[in-house]
C-alpha cells in the first residue's frame, strides 16, 4: 500500500508493477492525483549535484527522464534545454569548477562558460551589475524541464494499466500496527489492511509517521513559486542566479516560471508570505532587469519535508513493514523516476537499490550525513 | 506609545512579532532558530538521546514552540508560540519566562 498519489508514490507503484511483477498495489490519495507538490513545483530536472552519491542518484533519474515518454507512452514534454548556473565571485567559480569536475569524472555533462558565452546564451542577463557582476557560468546541457502534470498523469495511467489500484479522495489518518508490525491504515473510507505500507507524502511525512510513533529528522517548510504573464520566447535555458537564491525558466505557454528560497520557518500553510516573494523578485530583477515590466500572474506555495541534512530519505523504518519515501526538500520533482525505482526495489527485494543506499534513515544516527551545502542540522538553512 | 492592534493571522501577510523589549516588529528583523522544545540531554545520556536532540523533531501541524532571535533589534533570543497552519502568534516571551501553549500541541 502506498500512501500518497504524488510523483514519488505513483512512480513507486509503477516500478513495483512493471519491474518487480507486484501489481497488488494500492495508491491512496487524499484528493485527486497531481494536485500536491507534483503539480506545484517549477518542473526542473538536472543532476548537477556536489556529493558523488547524490550525483549518481540524480543522474540515474535524469537518464530515466530521457526515456520517460517511451516508458510511459505519454507526452511529458521533456525539454533538455540546459540548466545554467551563474557565478559572481572567484570563490564561487572555484566551487562550481570542483562540482563540475566531480560530475565529469562520473561521466556527466558539465560545461564551463565565460561571460561572452553566457551573454550569447541569455542576452537579457545583466553581466555588469555594479555589486554582483556575472563572471561566468556552468551549463549542464542535459538539464531542463518536464511538464509536471503529465508526469503525474503518465505514471498514473501506466501504473493503472499494469494493475495498480489508484484510490482518490481517500485520506490516510493513521498508520495501524500490532506488536511492532504494520497491519494497515485508517482512512476516511475506513480501515484498509496491508502488511506493507509506504509513506510517500512529503510535506506531511512527520504527521503520518507520528501516528506510528516515529519522530523523523524532518521539518515542514513552504516553498513558493511564481509565474508571469505569457510572453514571446525570451529564455531558452533554465537559469540560476549565484548571488542570491533565484531560478527561472520559460514554460511552453510563455509564462516565466521562477522561484527562490523557502520561507524559512516551520509551516504547513500551503501559501507563501511576502518578504520572500520580495526577495525572489529583487534577485530576479538584479539578474534580468528587463523583466521589470512583467506582471506576476500567479504565486503559490508547496509544503515540503525539509530534512536535517537537506537530502531525501528512502528507507525502511523502525516499524516492521513501514517504509518511508520522503525528506525531498525542494528536489523531489527531478527525482521522481529514480525515487520510485529505488523505493520499489527496497520494498520488493528488502535491499536498498545501489543508487539509494546512502538515503537510509539510519544515516543520521551513524553520522553519515549527505549535506550538500554543509549547512548543519538546520532544515531551514538547506 | 500605543500601537493599534495589528492582525497576526492572515493569508500571505508577513509575521509580526511583539518583542518584549522593542514592541511589534516585522519578521524581517528576526532570524528563525527552530524548535524550542528540544532540550540538550545530560552529558551522561546515551547516544540515542543525543541523536534525538540533534535530529528528531515533532514538526507539529498546530502550535509550535520556537526560537526567534531579534537580530536587527535588541538581539534577544525569544520564545515564540506560533500556529504552523494559520501562522497565528500566541505569545512572544523571554526564555526565562514560563511558556504557555494552547491545548492542541503534540
Amino acid at each position: 500500500m502506498i500512501v500518497g498519489g504524488g510523483g514519488q508514490g505513483l512512480s513507486t507503484a509503477h516500478a513495483l508493477a512493471t519491474q518487480h511483477g507486484i501489481s497488488d498495489v494500492a495508491v491512496l490519495e487524499k484528493g485527486p492525483i497531481g494536485l500536491g507538490n507534483v503539480g506545484r513545483n517549477t518542473t526542473i530536472i538536472r543532476s548537477n549535484y556536489f556529493h558523488p552519491d547524490n550525483v549518481r542518484f540524480y543522474e540515474h533519474s535524469l537518464k530515466l527522464w530521457e526515456t520517460l515518454e517511451q516508458t510511459l507512452n505519454f507526452n511529458g514534454m521533456v525539454s533538455q534545454r540546459g540548466t545554467l548556473n551563474l557565478f559572481h565571485t572567484e570563490a564561487q567559480r572555484d566551487l562550481f569548477t570542483r562540482r563540475a569536475n566531480g560530475m565529469r569524472l562520473l561521466g556527466i555533462d558539465a560545461v564551463a562558460l565565460d561571460r561572452k558565452e553566457v551573454k550569447a546564451l541569455v542576452p537579457r542577463v545583466d553581466l555588469d551589475h555594479g555589486r554582483f557582476p556575472v563572471l561566468g557560468g556552468f551549463l549542464q546541457p542535459r538539464g531542463g524541464t518536464v511538464r509536471h502534470d503529465a508526469v503525474a498523469w503518465g505514471y498514473a495511467r501506466a501504473a493503472s494499466r499494469a494493475g495498480v489500484d489508484i484510490v482518490e479522495h481517500c485520506e490516510v489518518r493513521r498508520v495501524v500496527s500490532e506488536r511492532g508490525r504494520v497491519t494497515g491504515v485508517e482512512t476516511t473510507q475506513g480501515f484498509i489492511g496491508a502488511d506493507i505500507v509506504c509513506l510517500a507524502v512529503a510535506g506531511h511525512s512527520s504527521t503520518l509517521a507520528s501516528t506510528a510513533g516515529l519522530r523523523l529528522p524532518i521539518e515542514s517548510h513552504v516553498l513558493q513559486a511564481f509565474v508571469s504573464e505569457a510572453i514571446k520566447p525570451v529564455l531558452d535555458v533554465v537559469l540560476t542566479y549565484g548571488a542570491g537564491h533565484f531560478y527561472i525558466s520559460q514554460s511552453d505557454k510563455g509564462g516565466l516560471v521562477f522561484g527562490g528560497p523557502i520561507d524559512g520557518y516551520n509551516t504547513y500553510g500551503q501559501r507563501g508570505t511576502l518578504p520572500v516573494a520580495e526577495e525572489v523578485v529583487a534577485a530576479g530583477l538584479t539578474l534580468l532587469p528587463s523583466l521589470a515590466k512583467l506582471r506576476i500572474l500567479r504565486q503559490w506555495g508547496g509544503v515540503m519535508d525539509m530534512s536535517m541534512d537537506g537530502s531525501p530519505i528512502i528507507s525502511r523504518t523502525p516499524l516492521e513493514g513501514l517504509y518511508l519515501n520522503g525528506g525531498w526538500c525542494y528536489g523531489g520533482f527531478k527525482a521522481i523516476p529514480a525515487g520510485g525505482v529505488a523505493t520499489a526495489h527496497l520494498i520488493a527485494t528488502g535491499e536498498s537499490h545501489a543508487i539509494a543506499k546512502h538515503l537510509d534513515l539510519d544515516r543520521f544516527a551513524d553520522g553519515r550525513l549527505i549535506d550538500e551545502r554543509g549547512a548543519g542540522p538546520y532544515p531551514w538553512a538547506h | 506609545m500605543s500601537a493599534a492592534p495589528v492582525p497576526t493571522r492572515g493569508r500571505t501577510d508577513m509575521l509580526r512579532l511583539r518583542c518584549p523589549h522593542c514592541g511589534l516588529r516585522d519578521e524581517a528583523e528576526f532570524r528563525y532558530r527552530g524548535d524550542a522544545t528540544q532540550l540538550r540531554p545530560a552529558g551522561s545520556a546515551p547516544r540515542e538521546a543525543f541523536v534525538h536532540y540533534v535530529y528528531a523533531r515533532n514538526n507539529p501541524k498546530g502550535w509550535h514552540v520556537e526560537w526567534w532571535m531579534h537580530v536587527a533589534g535588541c538581539r534577544a533570543v525569544l520564545r515564540v508560540v506560533r500556529h504552523t497552519v494559520t501562522h497565528e502568534i500566541h505569545s512572544v516571551t523571554l526564555p526565562q519566562e514560563p511558556v504557555d501553549v494552547p491545548g492542541d500541541v503534540r
